[in-house]
């Protein structure tokens, strides 16, 4: 097997082991935090010099294979509220048109890397700074041997007034179409402009606005990102033949194996301190992004032709 | 009679005219395959002559290879509330893909500026000469294109060498980096004569996609639906796929 493998769509010659490196570390990461990892190999594929346009394509294809094995498992428990899925996957499907035609009209303004960085500093900053902060507090409760502290009943007074309502049975909820609409499109629309399945984004949202039972949370999210993932490779195969179906496989192959790894060193470490972890490494990931746009770069032109560079 | 007279006559009052180039590359083709990590082409050649040859002129033998011309969007960035943001764009319409020299001697020696002129051949004029960008500070553009194409290894500015024994055989290598461009690459070689241009011979190399590479990227640009669907077929079935194995191990 060759070291260097040239990738035919992103047109750049890059080492085979280092992609599968990548792949099985982010797989890693993503067995032991739960989460896609989508958000750390995009922006890893920027940094080894994949084109922008094709890590965000390629990367929304790779999350397809990861999650569709996650979700596997969550149908045989069935830990996946299918209606509440679908809901979501309809305002999904349209936040991921609008998405790539956003994605599309910033790459011929050759604005396009602004936008996929200021997103990923954006979302990666607050997330990776309240993760921080929540997991600190727990941590700190569980030192203090005190009583549990009561949980706030939320205000979701607005929330019950909207229209459209309807019963999801798995969830145990009766409540308007609207918000799970709008959740999956917001989702929708940052998969599509970030690479990125957006689990973390729509998993708190599910808990905490929605109000969603934990159990399934996280099989519904998968469920409504292998459809939305599948529909954006689509959109990006057929406007921008950006997707590159070889580092995808490369990808995939290490991320799979790293994926088991992963689970199986997340089981020995406590949820707080990988939490911790979590949060460390995604304010790492979005420092660097931030550097980038913040520090004067060293060339202040660059080039752009058939795929964006 | 009188236009062999003729001739007969013109061969004898430029003798540097009976210098021909014979050349050939160690290859004319590129095949851009999953291995392809660049190329090196080696151009060589003699110089054939009819008489013997004027030594009291100074010889000199330049090769050029050019690249495709792409239509190429140059942006500069520039710092707009904190952060620093692509402004300005401008678009060279021919910009080639890949330029590269070599001479026998520096080519300020061996070539004089008129003929430079006329035949584009130091990068200087084949790259400036070729490339107009429109529009306020269109120089700036066109040097950051050539500064970002050279760093890429893509324009070879610096003569490289190319050596010439007893003014008759030459021979340069001329590399290709790995992220090349589809297409014709054109190879002149020119032959100069107290930097005059005497002679040249012109020869094509074609850089094509084989294989894998070739199927993938046709493909993806004449049926993007089949290669989407076939991308995400894959990638199902390697999710899958993981699955199982990994159950099957645990099992």
């Amino acid at each position: 097997m060759p070291v260097q493998i040239y990738l035919p769509i992103a047109e750049v010659s890059v080492n085979a082991f280092l992609l599968l490196g990548l792949g099985g570390m982010v797989g890693v990461l993503s067995g032991m935090f739960g989460v896609g990892g989508g958000f750390l190999m995009t922006p890893l594929l920027f940094m080894i010099g994949i084109p922008p346009a094709v890590a965000v394509a390629t990367e929304a294809n790779q999350i397809v294979a990861s999650s569709f094995s996650g979700v596997l498992a969550h149908v045989k428990r069935r830990t996946v509220d299918f209606r509440m899925g679908w809901v979501l996957l309809i305002g999904g499907l349209v936040g991921a048109a609008l998405g790539v035609q956003l994605f599309n009209y910033l790459r011929g303004l050759g604005q396009v890397d602004l936008l996929v960085r200021l997103c990923y500093v954006v979302f990666l900053g607050v997330i990776g700074a309240l993760m921080f902060v929540e997991s600190l507090n727990a941590i700190r409760k569980a030192r203090r041997t005190g009583p549990a502290p009561k949980t706030v009943r939320r205000q979701r007074g607005w929330l019950d007034a909207l229209p459209f309502k309807m019963k999801f049975r798995t969830s145990g909820l009766y409540i308007s179409v609207i918000p799970p609409l709008l959740v999956g499109l917001s989702v929708g629309v940052l998969a599509a402009i970030m690479g990125v399945g957006g689990g973390f984004i729509m998993v708190p949202a599910m808990i905490y606005l929605l109000g969603m039972p934990t159990k399934v949370v996280v099989g519904t999210s998968l469920f409504q990102i292998i459809f939305v993932t599948a529909f954006t490779t689509l959109l990006h195969a057929t406007t921008n033949y950006t997707v590159d179906m070889v580092l995808a496989v490369l990808l995939l192959v290490g991320g799979v194996v790293g994926a088991q790894v992963g689970t199986r060193i997340g089981t020995r470490l406590k949820a707080e301190q990988l939490r911790i972890l979590l949060a460390l490494l995604v304010l790492a990931v979005c420092g660097t992004l931030a550097a980038g746009l913040l520090l004067e770069p060293a060339e202040l032109y660059s080039l752009g032709t058939g795929v964006d560079r | 009679m009188i236009r062999v007279l003729a001739l007969l006559i013109l061969a004898w009052a430029t003798p540097a005219s009976a210098e021909r180039v014979v050349a050939a590359l160690s290859q004319n083709r590129v095949q851009i395959d999953t291995a392809f990590t660049g190329s090196e082409i080696l151009v060589y050649g003699a110089i054939v002559r009819d008489l013997p040859a004027p030594d009291d002129s100074k010889l000199g033998v330049i090769v050029t290879v050019s690249g495709p011309e792409v239509p190429t969007t140059v942006r500069r960035k520039e710092r707009r509330l904190g952060i620093w943001v692509n402004t300005d764009a401008a678009v060279i319409e021919r910009a080639p893909s890949f330029y590269a020299v070599a001479a026998s001697a520096p080519i300020a020696q061996i070539l004089l500026g008129s003929e430079d002129e006329r035949y584009f051949i130091s990068p200087g004029r084949a790259l400036r000469g070729v490339m107009a960008a429109e529009g306020l500070n269109a120089d700036k553009f066109t040097e950051a294109l050539i500064r970002i194409r050279e760093r890429e290894g893509a324009f070879q500015t610096s003569d490289s060498p190319l050596f010439l024994t007893d003014d008759t055989l030459f021979s340069t290598e001329v590399r290709l980096p790995a992220n090349l461009v589809e297409g014709t690459y054109a190879i002149r070689i020119f032959l100069t004569r107290d930097g005059v241009v005497r002679t040249r011979y012109d020869t094509v190399i074609s850089v094509r996609k084989v294989g894998l590479e070739r199927f993938l990227y046709n493909l993806a640009h004449e049926q993007p639906l089949i290669y989407g669907l076939m991308s995400l077929g894959i990638a199902i079935f390697a999710g899958w796929a993981a699955s199982a194995v990994f159950r099957f191990i645990k099992a």
